[in-house]
């Protein structure tokens, strides 16, 4: 139950494109169309779901304070996490280039599909957030940490393809000339991040008053990103703060 | 940003301020190029944010192109995407450790964003498209531009998101006092909470990329 409370978390509410902002070089360059859209779109939850356990276990049993543990007691000292982020991107390069050899070797047809959009997932800001955030988290077992890679891919992929789609409409659409293209693309994935807010009354139930919803809504994800705590916090004291002018009233 | 443009030293050629100048308006790598955009927008609800991740990108950028310019002759290219990898990781740890000695509040509010200037699209498409090609000095210029116009947009949309969304700028309140209600408050003026969340970062950057469109036509797309 916990594991699906999670990967429905990871999906909806702390989606990687309108909650975050990750990978929104990709996301803006190849959603054109729908059906590039759908290939990047497996590529990265393919990706995901190999890098983030095996970034999981380089933080467990390297990089955390006190992981070379299993070394000898001598080593129980040893703090790593200055070299986390050499260590990851290096971990998520080498398993795209493998991952690329892979399939071209077992799956030509996958490969054709997916060839292209490799490379480019070396350097997607989704794949190298997706195991920052999942260090951050401080899950309690590898299961937990794919699911968690695994739920962010498909979000990842849902918010792609999603785009792809309304880009492709929108071309029938009389868009004023200076917000054609990027301009527009901007304006409509903040429109679909306010719609995807309202999955933050998901794993709540969502029938608490408005003020209470916020507070439930902060509790999960304070662990995971400082900045959007700051946010939410801010949000939270200007709500208090219309409130008691209503009470002066 | 348009004072350090103006010495009179003879490395600075018309031509080689066109390196630096260009990203900045016309040829600006968040508004026209489209990269970069993950992190100019997750971090930017506090203009104090911007500006150090401005500044930490202008470093890792500038420092970086001069670093993959000089190794430009000695990287096999089946290799070079590692090796790019590789140098603006160990400049971000630099960052990240600097930030976290002399800034830690505020390397915790980045949280993750400084350890992402590594897959910043910025970084890798300069590395990529100018470092690999030309000389340490020309690459230098070209990096500081294009972090400079990167931080340029980064540094707008964080004014409008504080300023708006709580009334702030630096952390210093301007228009006074919301509780106290002193100030504009005092003419019922509201903060706008919803400017702090995610999507207004969004929105906010359409509405500028939109004018930078209107004054430049050259810049609207088809479609």
């Amino acid at each position: 139950m916990e594991l699906l409370q999670l990967f429905l978390k990871s999906i909806f509410i702390d989606n990687m494109v309108f909650a975050t902002f990750l990978g929104m070089c990709s996301y803006l360059a190849v959603s054109k169309k729908v059906s590039t859209a759908v290939g990047l779109g497996a590529a990265v939850i393919f990706v995901m779901l190999v890098t983030v356990p095996l970034n999981y276990l380089l933080d467990q049993y390297i990089l955390r304070p006190g992981a070379l543990v299993w070394l000898g007691e001598d080593y129980a000292d040893v703090d790593l996490s200055f070299l986390t982020f050499i260590l990851f991107i290096a971990t998520i390069a080498t398993m795209v280039q493998l991952v690329e050899m892979i399939v071209e070797k077992f799956a030509p047809a996958l490969y054709n599909s997916l060839g292209i959009f490799l490379p480019l997932i070396a350097v997607n800001c989704a794949i190298l957030g997706g195991s920052l955030f999942m260090q951050q988290k401080e899950f309690n077992n590898i299961t937990e940490a794919t699911v968690y890679g695994v739920g962010s891919g498909i979000g990842w992929f849902l918010a792609i393809v999603a785009i792809g789609a309304i880009r492709e409409k929108i071309r029938y659409s009389n868009v004023p000339p200076v917000f054609r293209g990027l301009g527009m693309t901007f304006i409509l994935t903040g429109l679909m991040a306010i719609g995807f807010m309202s999955f933050g009354g998901m794993l709540t139930g969502g029938d608490e008053a408005p003020k209470k919803e916020v507070v439930e809504n902060i509790a999960p994800t304070e662990p995971v990103e400082v900045n959007e705590v700051v946010i939410d916090s801010t949000a939270l004291e200007t709500v208090t703060d219309s409130l008691t002018q209503t009470v002066q009233e | 940003m348009a004072n350090t443009n103006q010495e009179k030293e003879p490395l600075f050629s018309k031509k080689n301020l066109g390196l630096v100048k260009d990203p900045l308006t016309d040829n600006n790598p968040v508004t026209v190029q489209v990269l970069g955009i993950c992190s100019a927008l997750a971090i930017t609800a506090e203009l104090k944010a911007s500006v150090i991740m401005a500044l930490s990108v202008v470093f890792v950028l500038g420092a970086g192109n001069v670093l993959v310019s000089l190794l430009r002759n000695a990287i096999p290219s089946s290799i070079r995407i590692i090796v790019q990898l590789v140098v603006v990781a160990a400049l971000v740890i630099i960052v990240d450790l600097t930030l976290k000695a002399y800034v830690p509040d505020l390397a915790k509010k980045l949280s993750v964003f400084v350890g992402l200037i590594i897959t910043n699209c910025i970084i890798m498409g300069r590395f990529e498209a100018f470092a690999l090609g030309n000389g340490p000095w020309k690459s230098f210029l070209d990096g500081v531009g294009n972090a400079a116009g990167y931080g340029l947009i980064l540094i707008i949309v964080g004014f409008f998101r504080e300023l708006l969304g709580s009334g702030k700028l630096f952390g210093f309140p301007v228009f006074g006092d919301p509780v106290a209600k002193t100030g504009l408050y005092a003419t019922g003026y509201e903060n706008n909470g919803f400017m702090l969340l995610a999507p207004m970062a969004l929105i906010t950057l359409g509405l500028i990329i939109g004018f930078q469109r209107s004054r430049n036509k050259n810049l609207i797309e088809t479609h």
